[in-house]
């Protein structure tokens, strides 16, 4: 077994339109940085690993995260790495460089303007080449298909999805960074129009432009830049199958192999991994959720989203990793013991991530 | 501070891409309005078919019709389509069990209102009147219980197989310059040159960054630079390719303007491209609407490649 890694800092911007800043991610990404720094006492020259996720398709130009490396003043050169997807899977490459010795300090962050084309037509680009994307099956209609599925098959209502939406724009009241909130009845939720029957705007996240940062460090380092750290007790991501009529959409297996993958890197403690305190699920629609809860065995004593979650606020390739930044930070602020961090990719809860945190070492 | 600038941008791009074996055949049967599946190791019978059993890994063996007819399985409503969709009118998105299969093709369902959708409808193919070897050969699903249109194209005699799909792709941005950016492009309209000075390094940024690079923190001090500056590097193009703007051979180089401490690309016309070198002094000639439209020699000595040894 490695020596343990921790979060020790975590920072994201408020989730908004922003007509105002270019899709580069630098606007959003310097203040953040510099709250991340303040807080951990560490400057650039600390950071010895670099890794962002964003997207070309969201940003409309190639190579678009080049212009984000401006934030990080990547001169002299420094070790820096790019994924074309949500920042979470930067952390998990982070976390590998840290694991492996590489880096003792290493950063991860995420931006996303997903206000600059629609986003859920853009969304129908991730789709397979072949025999889906020539149609632009755009990512909301595709989600209301999952929730149709559970609807048919009784595994949850309308009521149900709502009540969802309910609690998440409730408990965003108390998160500054959240894009949507409200005290909201689930009757009033349900008497608003469909916007992709059997989904209503409630049931879906908001279209919003933002960017968050995750520092993690090694056992060696963490302690002096964080009181209480959040010590990363498993980390992993698992995917299912592109093909959208071939994959039971009901399940998600790579969730709950993700979930496994974790509790196997505890050994002797894999039953305690997902009795978490509190989870922070990346589910962009409320459906989404009650899929989650039960792939990764969330018991009813789990606080889940107490930010409001994806569903109030989701920027997009920065939104699962900030998933984990609330988790940790939940750890780290002595709100909680055990947390658990999940992002996902891909139409319909394609892909995968978690990560469970611990104020143990 | 004035609002950064907006514009709209528009992308449009062709993917062109090889189907391989399996979806060849596919795609050669949709153009002869066959619809192909195929039994993975699973005994589902998956169609569309998997290039590779999801299972086993291997290549399907032979390929099977299935459908035309099929079953909805699950919909969402689309109320007001988007560009690119199958169509144009509000109509369903559908997981589709085609006869035979075990797995869901997902399409269109033109079903005229979402009254007339349910999970289990019957659905047809409709197939579209040209056909080329893509999934959009399928215009889309019909209710069985729509009086079928009749197909009054004559049959078109086999073809080569389907070795390629192309799909076309157009996105919509509205593209926001940054602050720096926007200062900038204002600036050349008064065929001014500004650039920002990083408070931590002093080095001067042309166009402004908002950001300084090396530390990493906003850059705030407006710089307004000459129109004058040196050829730091350069490259001769020879190659033409579409959209070009200026016959090759011509010079596109590095320019660093006086007082400036980073290089941007610009062309060199006004003399041979022979006569470009590395130190030429060189001049800002302004175009029309708040544009360099080029830069040309300022018949000035060459700089000592001291001068500018460190931006290259």
């Amino acid at each position: 077994m490695n020596s343990p890694v921790a979060v020790v800092g975590f920072a994201q911007t408020p989730c908004r339109v922003r007509p105002d800043v270019t899709t580069s991610g630098v606007e959003m990404l310097v203040p953040i940085f510099a709250e991340v720094f303040r807080a951990t006492g560490l400057t650039k020259g600390d950071i010895g690993f670099w890794c962002s996720g964003s997207s070309d398709y969201l940003a409309g130009r190639a190579f678009s995260f080049v212009q984000a490396v401006d934030a990080i003043g990547a001169v002299p050169p420094t070790m820096e790495s790019h994924v074309e997807m949500d920042a979470a899977w930067a952390l998990y490459e982070a976390w590998v460089k840290v694991l492996t010795g590489e880096a003792e300090v290493a950063l991860a962050y995420g931006f996303g303007k997903s206000s600059g084309a629609q986003l859920r037509r853009v969304l129908a680009l991730q789709l397979d080449p072949y025999l889906l994307a020539p149609l632009w099956p755009d990512s909301v209609s595709i989600a209301g298909l999952q929730a149709r599925l559970g609807l048919d098959a009784g595994l949850w209502t309308e009521k149900d999805m709502a009540a969802v939406a309910a609690r998440s724009r409730g408990a965003a009241l108390g998160n500054p960074a959240a894009q949507v909130s409200e005290e909201v009845a689930v009757s009033e939720l349900l008497a608003r129009p469909y916007v992709a029957e059997p989904l209503r705007a409630h049931d879906c996240a908001p279209v919003g432009d933002g960017a968050a940062v995750v520092i993690i460090a090694s056992q060696a380092r963490a302690r002096e830049l964080c009181a209480r750290p959040a010590w990363i007790a498993g980390f992993a991501h698992r995917i299912d199958s592109g093909s959208l009529g071939a994959r039971d959409l009901l399940a998600v297996p790579s969730a709950s192999g993700a979930l496994l993958a974790c509790a196997a890197a505890v050994a002797g403690r894999a039953a305690e991994v997902s009795a978490v305190d509190v989870a922070e699920l990346h589910a962009p629609f409320t459906h989404q959720e009650i899929l989650l809860r039960e792939a990764l065995r969330l018991g009813d004593q789990v606080e889940v989203n107490p930010s409001g979650g994806a569903l109030c606020g989701n920027p997009m390739f920065a939104a699962g990793l900030a998933r984990i930044g609330m988790a940790a930070q939940a750890v780290m602020a002595g709100r909680a013991g055990r947390a658990l961090g999940h992002a996902t990719s891909g139409p319909a809860l394609q892909q995968n991530l978690v990560c469970v945190v611990e104020a143990t070492e | 501070m004035d609002h950064p600038l907006r514009a709209s941008l528009e992308i449009e791009f062709d993917y062109t891409r090889s189907l391989g074996p399996v979806l060849s055949q596919f795609m050669t049967g949709l153009r002869a309005r066959r619809i192909l599946g195929t039994r993975g190791v699973d005994g589902r019978v998956h169609a569309p078919p998997f290039e590779y059993d999801p299972v086993s890994a291997e290549p399907p063996g032979e390929l099977t019709e299935v459908g035309p007819e099929g079953t909805v399985v699950s919909w969402s409503w689309m109320p007001e389509p988007l560009e690119g969709q199958p169509l144009g009118v509000p109509f369903a998105w559908a997981l589709i069990r085609l006869d035979g299969a075990d797995t869901c093709m997902l399409h269109a369902v033109d079903a005229g209102s979402a009254a007339v959708m349910r999970t289990g409808l019957r659905v047809r193919a409709r197939w579209a009147a040209s056909r080329v070897g893509s999934i959009r050969d399928i215009a889309c699903f019909e209710p069985c219980d729509a009086p079928a249109a009749a197909l009054v194209e004559p049959e078109t005699a086999d073809e080569a197989a389907v070795a390629i799909t192309v799909t076309p792709i157009r996105l919509h941005y509205e593209h926001t310059a940054s602050p720096g950016e926007s200062t900038y492009l204002r600036g050349l309209a008064d065929r001014r040159l500004l650039g920002q000075r990083c408070g931590v390094c002093g080095r001067v940024y042309v166009p402004p960054r908002g950001t300084c690079p090396v530390d990493g923190v906003p850059t705030r001090e407006e710089v307004e630079l000459p129109e004058t500056g040196t050829v730091t590097t350069f490259c001769v193009v020879n190659v033409a390719y579409p959209g070009q703007r200026v016959t090759p051979p011509y010079v596109a180089a590095a320019v660093l303007l006086d007082g400036a401490d980073i290089a941007f690309q610009h062309l060199i016309l006004g003399c041979e491209p022979g006569e470009v070198r590395m130190g030429l002094r060189v001049r800002a000639v302004w175009g029309d609407a708040g544009t360099i439209s080029h830069f040309a020699p300022a018949g000035e000595p060459d700089a000592p490649y001291e001068s500018y040894a460190r931006f290259l």
